[in-house]
């Protein structure tokens, strides 16, 4: 009895490493890994990558891709890329947007407030699939957290163009990403060395523009990451404390009996 | 039950406690003899407790700010995220706390499984704790609609789905849950009016469960009766209350991590994108606690039989305190019961593992092996266990053993129980 016992067991054990290793066969491209600064428990956003992030999204980004979550406002908001409220301002009132009804029942364009959210660069979701070849264009706000690998994975999307393998046929608007999910890509190469002039001096290269637009979109999608990374250092130094003082008092109080705890 | 009669000191006391005997019932919470020798899995009830009323309270207050419209309900959880003052936190409590939650009962089902805590007299308590999982089951996969994201709208087509196996009226059954030929709006508004009434009704069994436990009492990790009050015994307070505190505090440790610095790893990426009704996700998976049932679904090739067979599986649960026929509660005497105990626990950790993976190949031949495994442990080794099994002595108190004291074989051979076995 005790030997089959022991046979099955050594039959889930094989069975287990037989499936972990074709799983591994499985995985997709090993992505790049970035030592980003929002990463561990201290992560804090880099201010200067997130404002030239925000100048590379605008600039090349915005004329496809929304950010529809966000609002003006939130430029200027601590945790974030920290504009000062008249440069947020500025930013904003460079968009046009629709507002009214007004007193005579009509609708009229003004130029953006922080409040409103970042205006979309189409009007729907079918103008933005004409507009593409037939690809939607996803929302950004989200993007880092709706990607299997976050944030290195968009950074290697981004750096992952290269020419297709041999034997490999593209279709016209089809690129090749080694990074992308099934390796084929509608949008072309977005980026290229000094499409942006960074106004801190930054060169411009691709993996820097890549760093910064990352970094940024990580921001859109978990905007009070700073703040979760604060608050949890400070709720697990108070739990540890709280956990010892505890554990002291059930020993004295366990102590009244002759049983261990 | 201590039912030693109880006066309050105070007049006012008195004269309330003859009307409503609220104050009787917190003397009976705090005097409550618990055995001593309880170990550490048995602090997963009061953490399950906690697990509740948190997921209540932070799900009350995400309720005041969400908004259930297929149109509107991702805006709304991410306008929690973003705009709603510490929102971010609320929710992730609430989303990890799911997870954390079955965890819990996880160990707490286990823990049952290994000391037999679920045979007589505590039957009932068992199955009100089987009928709150399944209700627990219900509410998390109806919670993870809510967000209404590609997982969240293909999960719930998928789950849905299933009713239509059955013969006849499955179509009619399909149709009435998602108020109409497809899910859209009126199965996310259901779905979010039940989300919000099922943790009640699952409060309200939790009452129950500690009611039916407070009949006879714990079980123990020796297994065997005590008398109650008795040197084996301590009451709830201070010392149940402590260690549970204690605990519970480990646990928050290791929720605080996942809710502070990894909040999105027991999720789906796919959830964060806007449900799509046209796009189908690559694979569609329900969260990491269903994946179980998720793989006995699968393993079985007719749709029907593989509905039948996912039920059937928290059905032998309901019944396992008449299909265990050992006498015998606690592993701790049962050698060979043992060993068959953490093959349960493998099986259902591959099943979980293979119900995260493509329905295909080894995958899906692991998948069948396991399932039959797992009917086989409820359905026919436990049943011939209890006969056949030799367990080994029985102590006469859990005194005994906790004290490391001298075993009195002459006292012992008077065990109902032991001589039984002899």
């Amino acid at each position: 009895m005790k030997i089959f016992l022991k046979l099955t067991f050594l039959f889930v054990i094989i069975s287990s490493l037989i499936l972990s290793r074709a799983n591994a066969a499985g995985e997709q491209q090993e992505l790049l890994e970035v030592d980003w600064s929002f990463k561990s428990f201290f992560g804090k956003f880099d201010r200067a990558s997130l404002q030239r992030g925000y100048q590379v999204y605008t600039e090349v980004c915005a004329s496809c891709h929304s950010l529809k979550h966000l609002s003006y406002r939130n430029l200027a908001e601590k945790g974030g890329p920290e504009f000062t409220e008249l440069e947020a301002k500025a930013i904003a009132s460079n968009f046009e947007v629709t507002d009214g009804p007004n007193s005579d029942g009509e609708m009229f364009e003004r130029p953006a407030k922080l409040s409103d959210k970042f205006v979309m660069p189409y009007a729907n979701v079918q103008e933005a699939i004409a507009a593409n070849g037939g690809a939607y264009p996803p929302d950004m706000s989200v993007l880092v957290k709706a990607r299997k690998g976050g944030a290195n994975y968009i950074y290697s999307v981004l750096m992952g163009y290269d020419e297709p393998p041999a034997g490999m046929e593209l279709d016209d608007g089809v690129y090749y990403n080694k990074y992308m999910y099934g390796n084929k890509i509608k949008m072309s190469s977005p980026l290229d060395d000094d499409i942006v002039e960074y106004a801190d001096g930054t060169k411009a290269t691709v993996d820097q523009m890549a760093k910064d637009v990352t970094t940024f979109l990580q921001w859109t999608a978990e905007p009070h990451l700073e703040t979760r990374h604060k608050l949890g250092f400070r709720v697990i130094i108070y739990l540890s404390v709280l956990t010892v003082l505890v554990y002291f008092s059930m020993k004295k109080i366990w102590s009244r009996i002759e049983t261990k705890v | 039950m201590s039912d030693h009669e109880y006066t309050p000191k105070s007049k006012v006391g008195k004269w309330f406690n003859d009307r409503l005997p609220l104050l009787t019932l917190a003397n009976h919470l705090t005097d409550y003899p618990t055995p001593k020798n309880l170990n550490y899995w048995w602090t997963f009830g009061g953490i399950l407790t906690f697990c509740l009323i948190t997921q209540i309270i932070t799900g009350i207050v995400l309720g005041m700010h969400y908004v259930a419209h297929a149109d509107l309900a991702f805006q709304s959880v991410e306008h929690i995220m973003r705009d709603v003052n510490y929102g971010w936190l609320i929710r992730y409590v609430h989303a990890n706390g799911a997870s954390m939650f079955f965890l819990a009962v996880y160990i707490h089902i286990f823990r049952s499984l290994y000391y037999g805590s679920y045979k007589s007299p505590r039957e009932v308590i068992w199955i009100i704790g089987m009928l709150i999982y399944f209700l627990m089951m219900a509410t998390a996969f109806m919670g993870y609609v809510l967000p209404w994201g590609q997982m969240s709208f293909w999960g719930a087509t998928v789950i849905t789905n299933l009713f239509s196996a059955i013969p006849l009226v499955g179509e009619s059954i399909t149709n009435w849950l998602w108020g109409g030929y497809s899910v859209d709006n009126p199965t996310l508004t259901r779905f979010f009016s039940l989300h919000y009434l099922f943790p009640f009704l699952i409060l309200g069994l939790v009452v129950l469960h500690i009611w039916a436990l407070h009949v006879p009492g714990n079980n123990n990790p020796i297994g065997i009766d005590i008398k109650k009050p008795s040197k084996d015994t301590v009451p709830f307070h201070p010392y149940i209350v402590i260690k549970d505190a204690f605990a519970l505090l480990i646990f928050l440790l290791i929720f605080a991590f996942f809710v502070f610095f990894s909040p999105n790893i027991l999720g789906h990426a796919d959830n964060y994108i806007e449900a799509n009704p046209l796009v189908t996700p690559a694979h569609i998976v329900p969260e990491w606690y269903l994946l179980p049932f998720y793989a006995i679904l699968r393993s079985v090739p007719d749709k029907l039989l593989g509905v039948i067979a996912m039920f059937a599986a928290i059905f032998v649960l309901v019944i396992l305190p008449w299909l265990d026929t050992s006498k015998v509660r606690s592993t701790v005497f049962r050698p060979i019961y043992k060993q068959f105990y953490w093959f349960l626990v493998a099986d259902v950790l591959i099943l979980g593992y293979v119900g995260a993976m493509p329905a295909e190949g080894l995958y899906l031949l692991i998948a069948r092996v396991a399932t039959a495994y797992y009917f086989a442990h409820f359905l026919i080794i436990l049943p011939f266990l209890g006969i056949k099994e030799k367990t080994t002595p029985l102590p006469l108190s859990i005194t005994e053993p906790v004290l490391g004291g001298s075993a009195d074989m002459a006292m012992a051979r008077n065990n109902p129980d032991f001589k039984e076995k002899l």
